[in-house]
């Protein structure tokens, strides 16, 4: 019940946030140089074409007019027209944000799950020669952008080895199961077609290990930080006097203390993916919101960029509420104090 | 011949390595606890009194610290050189410590009840113990240590307890394990006075029960007088002086010894006894020969450049110190 009112109010407050983002979207599509009607149509478009279409695009309103409408539209999932794909900005959506998603899906199991284990061996080590290959490792991950790391993988696994499959989500010649999630791995799984499903994930595998190198490396900085400091506590120093086994120690009494700094990262590094993918996307010609939404930028696809900033601004915004509950859930200080402010 | 001691420690040494070298606090303690024996650990703050205890259960941070030298001796086996599977033995039901801090010492993100049902669950040989059991014990470990609604605790956490209320529960779980030895590192130095004196005094109680074997370190020299046998004198990472209580309170020997005899009671705080300007030493480049030299009244040349030797005084009444020498 609590959690319920918990995240409740963590909703609500997001609404606010979300109309703030909306505002700033909107303002930055009036406010840059150029005629939307006039891009939309082409330069060689004759004058009332393009007045039609203004008139229609309400662009000759005032400004919070314009805001209005733009938000009731957005509200209902009516972005209108894509100027560069000519269809439904909603379709386009629709279509890329889960081939997107299901890549920071894998990142973000990666990023999780690698990085605590490194961060954890390096912790157990410290300063042994397995933490000092762990920590450099991490700081190459750290500095090195994720196209980099695309590039190589794509390279050494790819062409020269051809263990994995480079290009696309999925085999041509392998038809695409009903979407239900949009997630190919998932469909396949719900559609019953392991011949897909194993397809896919072979697909997905690179580019979701070069997206997470960065994330990993960092998680494992974290993890080894708070560990190796929370290894030197005095309630780390009871339980082994109590006679509580190493494993029990390791696996549950230092563990949970030790996630709480990781996952607000992870968390933050999660979403970021979805939006930093777009040289990821590009090398391994991956359909994606990263690169749809920078294509818009670039033709100035007004509809198509308030789109995509909203769908990564929620994204956010949800992630955000998820760490918070985890954290909750890790670390009774927070639960507590939060429910004394109730 | 007769059986070895219940613990023995024969010149530890004990470093930390920091930024610039190593800090060489424990410079070959020695020290002797008798089945059932209650000893008394005494010395100012710094002196490597709780470092000894962590070294004597290996639990110190390693690294930083680095047991350098030495033996430990728990029924005669060597805990410095035990495989992990014996350490768990002897930690818990062998050997077990109520720290210095309740709060450090209890892990924030657990309720009592985890914690606390965890030392038990271990505590038996097998760890097969069923739940119900574990929850009956967990709420008598609690009631003997006079707290009150035992059950709604094993749901708090540790930041919804008072200081003394934390300091029951360490001392409940260090109780819980049957401990042949028990290790109380000045519980509840950090709580005033009255609660502090109520712990000791039901400490005191259990451990008599229960004749369990206990080192007492402990800052309140009259606490020390009451419920100890015999009394360990520390200074600078060396023991410096041991007796019988009664015998050490009639007759202390060490120069550092009779200016804590001298000086208030309490010996919390900076520079403990009126009678001794000074500090205690830095561990980077410790004093050479005896480490009490710098502060010693009666210093002499030989004391500048070497150790001194423990000279027999007395029954059961050693001093490390020149001024007892023939
Ligand atoms: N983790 C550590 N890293 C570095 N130095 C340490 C560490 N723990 C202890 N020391 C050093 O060891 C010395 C002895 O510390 P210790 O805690 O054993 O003293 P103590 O006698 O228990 O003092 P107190 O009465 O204040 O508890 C200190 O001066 C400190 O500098
Ligand atoms: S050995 Fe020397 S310096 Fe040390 S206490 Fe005795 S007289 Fe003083
Ligand atoms: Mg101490």
């Amino acid at each position: 019940m609590r959690l319920v009112i918990f995240i409740l109010k963590r909703a609500l407050h997001s609404i606010f946030v979300l109309l703030g983002l909306s505002v700033v979207i909107f303002a930055i599509s009036r406010v840059l140089p150029g005629d939307p009607a006039r891009m939309a149509v082409g330069a060689r478009a004759p004058q009332w074409v393009v007045d039609n279409l203004r008139a229609q695009m309400h662009l000759d309103e005032p400004l919070y007019v314009q805001y209005g409408y733009w938000l009731i539209d957005a509200l209902q999932g009516k972005f209108g027209i894509s100027l560069v794909t000519r269809r439904e900005v909603a379709e386009d959506i629709k279509e890329f944000f889960p081939a997107t998603f299901e890549l920071a899906l894998f990142a973000g199991i990666l990023m999780g799950g690698l990085g605590i284990l490194l961060g954890t061996i390096s912790a157990r080590h410290k300063d042994k020669w397995i933490d000092n290959v762990v920590r450099v490792l991490s700081y190459l991950g750290v500095v090195t952008p994720a196209f980099v790391f695309a590039i190589i993988f794509m390279l050494v696994f790819g062409y020269w080895l051809k263990w994995l499959p480079t290009i696309g989500r999925l085999s041509e010649g392998l038809t695409r199961p009903p979407v239900i999630t949009g997630l190919m791995t998932i469909d396949a799984l719900l559609a019953g077609d392991l011949v897909v499903f194993w397809d896919a994930l072979k697909h997905i595998v690179l580019p979701a290990i070069a997206l997470a190198m960065g994330g990993l490396a960092q998680e494992a900085r974290i993890t080894r930080a708070t560990m190796s400091d929370n290894l030197t506590k005095d309630y780390i120093a009871a339980e082994r006097a109590l006679g509580i086994p190493e494993r029990v120690i390791m696996g549950k009494y230092l563990l949970k203390p030790s996630l709480i700094p990781t996952i607000s990262i992870l968390g933050l590094d999660f979403a970021g993916t979805l939006s930093s993918a777009f040289l990821v996307e590009l090398i391994f010609n991956w359909p994606g919101i990263s690169r749809y939404g920078i294509n818009a930028m670039l033709r100035k696809d007004l509809n198509a960029i308030a789109a995509v900033i909203l769908v990564l601004g929620v994204v956010f915004i949800v992630v955000n509420i998820i760490v918070d509950i985890v954290v909750a859930y890790l670390d009774p200080r927070i639960r507590l104090s939060a429910e004394r402010s109730e | 011949m007769n059986t070895p001691p219940l613990l023995e420690v024969r010149n530890l040494q004990v470093h930390f390595r920091v930024f610039g070298g190593y800090l060489k606090v424990l410079d070959g303690v020695n020290l002797v606890v008798r089945a059932g024996e209650k000893v008394g650990l005494v010395g100012e703050s710094g002196c490597g009194k709780t470092t000894t205890m962590k070294a004597i259960l290996r639990i110190l941070p390693e690294p930083p610290a680095q047991i350098v030298g030495g033996h430990v001796l728990f029924r005669g086996k060597d805990v410095l050189k035990m495989r992990p599977q014996e350490l768990r033995r002897l930690r818990g039901r062998g050997i077990s410590m109520v720290f210095q801090d309740p709060t450090a010492a209890l892990n924030p993100v657990f309720t009592i009840g985890q914690q606390l049902g965890d030392v038990i669950r271990y505590s038996h040989s097998d760890g097969r113990v069923d739940a119900g059991q574990i929850r009956l014990k967990a709420l008598q470990a609690l009631k003997e240590v006079a707290l009150a609604d035992p059950e709604r605790l094993l749901d708090s956490y540790p930041i919804q307890l008072s200081g003394g209320m934390r300091q029951r529960v360490c001392i409940a779980m260090a109780l819980a394990t049957q401990p042949e030895l028990l290790i109380a590192d000045e519980p509840g130095t950090s709580l005033d006075v009255t609660i502090q004196d109520q712990i000791l005094r039901l400490l005191h109680n259990l451990v008599v029960e229960r004749n369990t074997s206990v080192i007492l370190i402990t800052h309140t020299l009259g606490v020390v007088r009451e419920v100890t046998d015999r009394v360990y004198v520390m200074y600078a990472g060396t023991i410096v002086e041991s007796a019988p209580t009664k015998v050490l309170f009639a007759n202390p020997m060490f120069p550092y010894t009779r200016g804590l005899m001298q000086s208030v009671p309490r010996l919390s705080g900076g520079g403990v006894a009126e009678g001794i300007p000074g500090r205690i030493p830095n561990y980077l480049n410790p004093p050479t020969g005896c480490r009490f030299h710098p502060r010693c009244p009666h210093v002499m040349e030989v004391c500048r450049h070497e150790k001194p030797p423990v000279f027999t005084v007395g029954e059961e009444h050693y001093v490390a110190c020149y001024l007892y020498a023939s």
